[in-house]
């Protein structure tokens, strides 16, 4: 137990989390008073002691998964030492009851189609233990797993959910509700029922991923599925290499961080009382002293509120990048004296305007992708033609209170870069920064000219993932 | 670690679930399994959570379940040691020099007599310490205070313990059940987050939410608790800016119960919606979302 135990917390902190001794002797600690009979109760007595951020959650879940996953009695009727045969024939004798008059098929295997029917008579009741059952039966029929082959779970989940028609049974189900409803159901009803169906298909979809996983685990032992199952979490997602999930764990993360943010800026501000060392008063106030500078006097603080000017690439891979950053930069301009920016894909469009009275950036952010007319010949970046456009239109409004705050990759196509602009808008503005949002060791391959643009800026940032994007906030406020 | 050996006060995880239930809080498998393990290794609860999902209250319904006193600080924007530990009555420690004033001056006397319990206000912190009778400590909207102001806390978190200069150590009589409740508009500091055992609330769960509708609502059919929880959880689906709280949601099912409604309609919805969200974007975007 112990041994599992701290293997556990090893792949934990690989994971990246940040489990300390103390927390380490806690989990100890605790599962000594918890039975390991009892998986929720456990798991959660585990997390309390571990986990101390939500949105590790995640990731914990998948680490105690893998380590806990045949383990516990709730999978009694899935049972390692129950055979396929058996659990067939388990399933069949449910199926008669639920039937009822049942005309008894008796024995043997089961056919895809009564496989189907069950499937969704449980999804129709919402029996949980059925559908677990129906889970491990869906996964052993058509997932064709086999000892030792080096494919990666997502293949066989790809191959049992083809196998099931879930997209089907969806329109399946509602056509039934919709049936069994005496005078029909209306809209609303009709969106509830959907959505209730919605969630039972992804539980499902879940259990049959918990139950290939279970075998995998099996299968390869606990520390190679752990190694392949590993997943960052959501402030070190890449931004460019982001599936669809861990956008939507991004999108949620970015919230409570732009809030967290903005309190710690506006708290920065308020403490920060004193300004520099005022010399001249300083050595005014010291003739009252005889020329002794026994009262040091300062400046009054004057905060940095810079007036912020964001050009964005939203061009294909980076788009998610400009997303974030924009949506980050808009929910704190409090803490800036003025915030303009501009999108561009090889033409430059002002979007200003799409956040000023609104109140939902979501909602901005997508207007931007939307509304701006950021197309020129061909809508392949180009960052030349681009800055061009800006510095004509615009360039004569950069200041020495703005900080030109450019985002891309720099991957110009082989266009002109223009980066003399970059250079004349440094000697106007008080700072320009770049971030870019490619792992530094791809800069300057290919086709990326950052380092053309980096010259002239005052500092190029990597920035791929919230964490990154957070420090940078930081800093600049 | 203290030596103060305490009695369990619950017996197993399914027990302090029923338990609550009686005292009509619905706790999930993962907030009985926390409390349960609190108990057992003497260690505080850190609560967090979206704002209005039962995070207090947990806390009060635990104090009335093993039948103890709930002692309550309230955190805010520069709360400090006077306000949360103790306080030196400094008014009647004057008196007490003036009174003596008259006779003897004895300086050791006078001053030993002045840093005695008699002049010592306690504050909810060291109150909860020196209780004799079962207490709950709440510790509510910790992540309202300053992360300096948060070590004032560590003492008493790890060790059930307070220092007074004057009086030395005073230790704690029984170990209480301390919460702390935050609604993460800040990150807490590493010290106090390993001293404490973590419990995230979320929004409920369908089935969850409609037990506690039908729970804290009186005369509400379980048909309409049904269609409020499965409205509810379909509005929380949508990205908004403040999303229907449980207790929301409780106020509008009564709301519906006083209306005289049996069933609602789309129509209906619309027309409520003002009680389930706050902000005016909210309820536009939750009211076209409704209509198509």
């Amino acid at each position: 137990m112990l041994d599992l135990l701290s293997g556990f917390i090893v792949e934990l902190r690989r994971a990246g989390l940040p489990v300390s001794l103390t927390e380490n002797l806690d989990a100890m600690a605790a599962v000594t008073h918890i039975p390991i009979e009892d998986r929720a109760a456990f798991k959660y007595a585990l997390a309390a002691t571990l986990v101390k951020n939500d949105s590790h959650w995640r990731a914990f879940e998948t680490v105690f998964e893998v380590y806990f996953s045949h383990r516990g009695p709730q999978y009694n009727v899935t049972d390692e030492n129950m055979s396929d045969g058996d659990l067939e024939q388990w399933l069949q004798e449910q199926m008669e009851q639920m039937q009822q008059q049942g005309d008894g098929s008796g024995g043997g295997d089961m056919s895809p189609e009564e496989l189907a029917e069950m499937l969704y008579r449980a999804m129709m009741q919402g029996d949980d233990a059925l559908m677990r059952a129906m889970a491990r039966s869906a996964v052993s029929k058509y997932a064709g797993m086999e000892p030792g082959r080096p494919v990666g779970g997502t293949y066989y989940l790809y191959r049992t959910l083809r196998n099931l028609d879930l997209e089907g049974m969806l329109d399946r189900l509602m056509e039934e509700a919709q049936q069994d409803a005496p005078e029909g159901l209306t809209d609303l009803e009709q969106r509830l029922e959907r959505e209730e169906f919605q969630h039972r298909i992804d539980e499902l979809k879940k259990e049959i991923e918990a139950e290939i996983r279970r075998r995998l685990v099996a299968d390869r032992g606990v520390e190679a599925m752990a190694k392949t199952l590993r997943k960052p979490l959501p402030e070190d997602v890449d931004f460019m290499h982001a599936s669809r999930d861990e956008m939507a764990a991004i999108r949620k993360a970015i919230q409570p961080l732009t809030r967290k943010l903005a309190a710690r800026l506006a708290r920065k501000r308020k403490h920060k009382r004193r300004g520099p060392l005022d010399f001249r008063a300083t050595v005014r106030a010291s003739l009252s002293y005889g020329g002794v500078p026994a009262e040091p006097k300062f400046r009054y603080p004057r905060p940095n509120k810079p007036e912020l000017i964001v050009v964005a690439d939203i061009s294909g891979s980076v788009a998610a990048f400009a997303r974030f950053t924009l949506h980050l930069v808009y929910a704190l301009q409090a803490q800036f004296s003025k915030v303009r920016s501009f999108v561009f894909i090889d033409g430059i469009d002002e979007v200003t305007h799409l956040f000023q009275g609104e109140e939902d950036i979501t909602r901005a952010v997508h207007r931007v992708n939307t509304e701006a007319d950021v197309i020129w010949v061909d809508g392949h970046s180009d960052y030349g033609h681009a800055f061009q456009v800006f510095w004509d239109n615009w360039g004569t409004e950069i200041n020495p209170k703005s900080t030109v705050l450019f985002l891309g990759d720099a991957r110009n196509n082989y266009h002109a870069t223009n980066a003399w602009i970059l250079k004349e808008a440094g000697k106007k503005a008080r700072n320009v920064f770049w971030l870019n949002p490619e792992p530094r060791s791809y800069w300057d391959t290919g086709d990326s000219v950052i380092g053309d643009y980096g010259a002239h800026c005052d500092g190029v940032f990597e920035c791929r993932n919230l964490r990154q994007l957070e420090t940078f906030v930081d800093h600049l406020a | 670690m203290t030596a103060i050996e305490t009695e369990p006060r619950f017996g197993d995880v399914p027990t302090v679930r029923q338990q609550l239930q009686d005292v009509d809080y619905l706790a999930d498998e993962g907030i009985a399994s926390v409390v349960f393990l609190a108990d057992r290794l003497d260690k505080p609860i850190l609560v967090e959570g979206p704002a209005g999902t039962g995070k207090t209250q947990l806390a009060k319904s635990v104090a009335e379940m093993i039948g103890a006193r709930l002692i309550r600080l309230q955190c805010y924007e520069g709360i400090d040691e006077a306000k949360a530990l103790y306080e030196w009555n400094y008014k009647k420690q004057l008196l007490r020099i003036q009174a003596q004033s008259g006779e003897d001056h004895n300086w050791d006397e006078l001053h030993d007599d002045l840093f005695s319990d008699e002049f010592l206000m306690t504050r909810p912190l060291l109150e909860a310490i020196r209780a004799e009778d079962p207490v709950v400590l709440l510790i509510d909207e910790i992540d309202r205070v300053e992360v300096e102001t948060e070590a004032l806390l560590l003492e008493i978190l790890s060790d059930y313990q307070v220092s007074v200069p004057e009086l030395g150590t005073i230790e704690a009589a029984q170990i209480p059940l301390v919460f702390l409740t935050s609604n993460n508009t800040r990150e807490l500091s590493e010290a106090l987050k390993r001293r404490c055992l973590f419990l995230h609330i979320d929004y409920p769960q369908l089935e969850r939410e409609k037990t506690i509708v039908l729970t804290k609502v009186a005369g509400i059919t379980d048909n309409l608790a049904d269609q409020v929880a499965r409205i509810v959880r379909s509005i929380r689906q949508l990205e908004l800016k403040k999303s229907p709280s449980v207790s929301e949601t409780l106020d509008w099912a009564r709301t519906l119960v006083l209306l005289g409604i049996q069933s609602i309609d789309a129509e209906q919805a619309k027309e409520t919606l003002h009680i389930l969200l706050k902000y005016q974007t909210d309820i536009e975007k939750a009211y076209k979302e409704l209509s198509d």
